[in-house]
């Protein structure tokens, strides 16, 4: 169940509360978020929708833990990540937290193989755990046979697939993707969703997701919007249906 | 090392830029150990010098003699073990630029002062029945490629004008690496029978040994004590404070070196120091995405220090290998001019550790601010 009313229950993976963001920029504030609230169970896959400059990445980055809140808190499995220090949230990201972001943010100088390996770098596996981890990866991505390829060597498709093996690899709480198919075709585009599809359906991931594409936002179970620094369940089009929809 | 890969993967991104790098580093590091090592030729005199000798000159100047007879009144002055006295000769040997140093000694008392010379009694018994032999350095006889019974001819230009001929009778040796085997010795009773009269029954200086070191301060004041107010006051130090103010007549070399360092360092320091700050500052994102995906400020700090590290090592490394393989040859190529080079170990692994400090100085800037960088920044960069 994905709720935005803040009534959740306190079984939820992920539970926002009161979430404010304001930037300041030039002496002036602009508030980003304003009171969000956000409750997603286990195996829950969102889509949130909104126009450019929304705050759709700022609401990202703040459940990922890459940056904080202005006021409010984001608790997941328990853990109130609000509060954490600075290096406690950077172990906690690497812990819980798949990212994959819209340009695919590979490093260009490691082989397919060596980016996926990178989070395992950061934990206690042995060499050959890792390997074994990594191949899996790859092979969940369908990517078993370019490991050793470099990402210039990769089409843009293949190169978000090894991103999705490098946010699975270490088997995180939760998936989130920003814009994934954004730089891709429309095939391509295809192609990834039914892959994220199949993380949630077959391997039972969360998955939280910023698009701005309907279509892709469709594949998901709930699509919320992002608007006036909240977020609102049904279509973005008629503020009339929304606030229904949210009173309903 | 778990990040090993990711290093080296980072520092064969840009090979052109890998290359001057490293090249920079090899260039600097050449020439650092040159001037380590010049300066160290420099300052060999003061480090080589006997703690136990003091050194005699007239308190007007080294180019003002003294009476022979101070050889006994130094002699008896308590703590005294050996005196004896030296001449500068400054013959010229066919050509100017042929310059070495040529010491007129006292073949009584000489090797008692200096016992680190060693040259077989067989070569110095000749010697010193040789009114007109000669002792040479085993550097200085190697770089004329003379044999014992060479006939050396010598142009005075001090005393009198004239060419004066020696026979080579013996090549000494010291232990000690760096000890200085370019002298070349005649005797004293042959330059004191054909000098003119004013140089007669003279000494250039006299040098002494000590019964113990303890006692160079209090015998050197009873000496110029000694002679006060004489036609010949004296002025008796150690042989290194001697051999450091000889030095200090070339000029302030160490100030000329130390200046020429400091601008080697400076220039690899803005010259690496620019390219690690280009360096991270292109791949801001992927270092974003490095700490978004769990890696800590530290380890991000970590990895580019090591890179800098690495291009210091590896450039320190090159240039120190093309040090040892040129000195020899330059060292060949200045005799005369400069006192003989040698790269000694303290010299390398100073110049590693001068790489080294560089290549953190100059990784740290750029570090530091890499582990600054908030994330969230760094990704909306892309
Ligand atoms: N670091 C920042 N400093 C100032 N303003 C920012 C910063 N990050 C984002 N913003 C502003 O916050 C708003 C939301 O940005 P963002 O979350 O990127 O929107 P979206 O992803 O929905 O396009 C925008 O107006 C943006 O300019
Ligand atoms: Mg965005």
């Amino acid at each position: 169940m994905v709720r935005v009313d803040g009534n959740g229950g306190s079984q939820s993976l992920i539970r926002v509360r009161g979430l404010n963001k304001t930037y300041s920029r030039g002496g002036e504030k602009i508030q980003v978020l304003q009171g969000l609230n956000l409750d997603v169970d286990k195996g829950d896959f969102v889509a949130f929708m909104g126009p450019s400059g929304s705050g759709k990445t700022t609401l990202l980055n703040l459940l990922g833990g890459l940056d904080v809140p202005s006021a409010g808190s984001i608790t997941v499995a328990g853990d109130e990540i609000t509060h954490m220090s600075g290096s406690k949230l950077t172990q906690w990201r690497a812990r819980h937290v798949g990212f994959i972001f819209q340009m695919y943010n590979l490093i260009p100088v490691l082989t397919a193989y060596q980016n996926v390996e990178l989070p395992l770098l950061l934990t206690k596996l042995s060499g050959s755990e890792r390997r074994k981890h990594v191949e899996t990866a790859l092979a969940v991505v369908g990517l078993a046979d370019r490991m050793h390829h470099y990402p210039r060597q990769l089409s843009g498709g293949q190169e978000q697939r090894v991103t999705i093996a490098r946010a699975i690899v270490s088997d995180p709480t939760f998936l989130l993707c920003d814009e994934p198919t954004g730089d891709l075709d429309r095939k391509s585009a295809d192609e990834i969703m039914a892959l994220i599809e199949e993380l949630v359906a077959k391997y039972g991931k969360t998955v939280l997701m910023v698009t701005h594409d309907p279509v892709v936002a469709a594949r998901a179970h709930t699509t919320l919007h992002l608007e006036k620094g909240v977020l609102v369940e049904g279509k973005a089009s008629s503020r009339q249906s929304v606030l229904a929809g949210g009173a309903a | 090392m778990r990040f090993r890969r990711l290093i080296f993967a980072n520092l064969f991104r840009k090979k052109i830029r890998l290359i001057l790098t490293v090249g920079s580093f090899a260039i600097a590091l050449v020439l650092f150990t040159f001037l380590a090592v010049v300066k160290s030729a420099f300052n060999r005199g003061i480090d080589i010098a006997g703690a136990d000798r003091l050194i005699v000159v007239d308190r007007v100047g080294l180019m003002n003699l003294m009476p022979i007879s101070y050889a006994d009144k130094i002699a008896a002055i308590p703590g005294v073990k050996a005196v004896t006295h030296d001449h500068w000769f400054g013959g010229v040997y066919q050509d100017e630029k042929n310059f070495f140093p040529q010491f007129v000694i006292d073949v009584e008392n000489h090797r008692k002062v200096y016992p680190e010379f060693k040259v077989p009694d067989e070569q110095w018994n000749n010697f010193v029945k040789d009114r007109q032999g000669a002792i040479a350095g085993a550097r200085l006889a190697e770089r004329f490629h003379w044999k014992v019974g060479e006939r050396i001819p010598l142009k005075t230009t001090l005393y009198g004008g004239a060419t004066w001929e020696f026979n080579l009778d013996g090549i000494y040796h010291t232990d000690k690496p760096d000890g200085d085997m370019g002298q070349f010795w005649l005797q004293w009773k042959y330059f004191d029978e054909n000098v003119p009269s004013v140089i007669k029954s003279t000494a250039g200086w006299y040098i002494l040994k000590l019964d113990s070191p303890d006692d160079a301060v209090r015998v050197a004041k009873a000496i110029d004590e000694k002679f006060a107010n004489s036609s010949h006051e004296t002025k008796t130090e150690t042989e290194s404070a001697f051999a450091a103010g000889f030095a200090k007549q070339f000029g302030n070399i160490e100030f000329l070196i130390l200046t020429i360092g400091g601008v080697v360092f400076f220039t690899l320091l803005l010259v690496t120091g620019n390219t690690m700050a280009i360096s991270v500052r292109e791949r801001i994102s992927e270092l974003g995405v490095l700490k978004a995906i769990g890696f800590t400020d530290h380890s991000v700090l970590f990895l580019v220090l090591s890179e800098s590290l690495a291009i210091a090592f590896f450039g320190g490394a090159l240039g120190l290998l093309l040090a040892i393989a040129s000195i020899p040859w330059v060292s060949s190529k200045i005799v005369g001019l400069l006192p003989p080079l040698f790269l000694s170990k303290p010299v390398l692994a100073l110049g590693l550790v001068f790489a080294l400090f560089v290549g953190a100085a100059s990784g740290l800037l750029p570090g530091i601010g890499a582990m600054r960088m908030r994330v969230v920044n760094a990704l909306r960069r892309v």
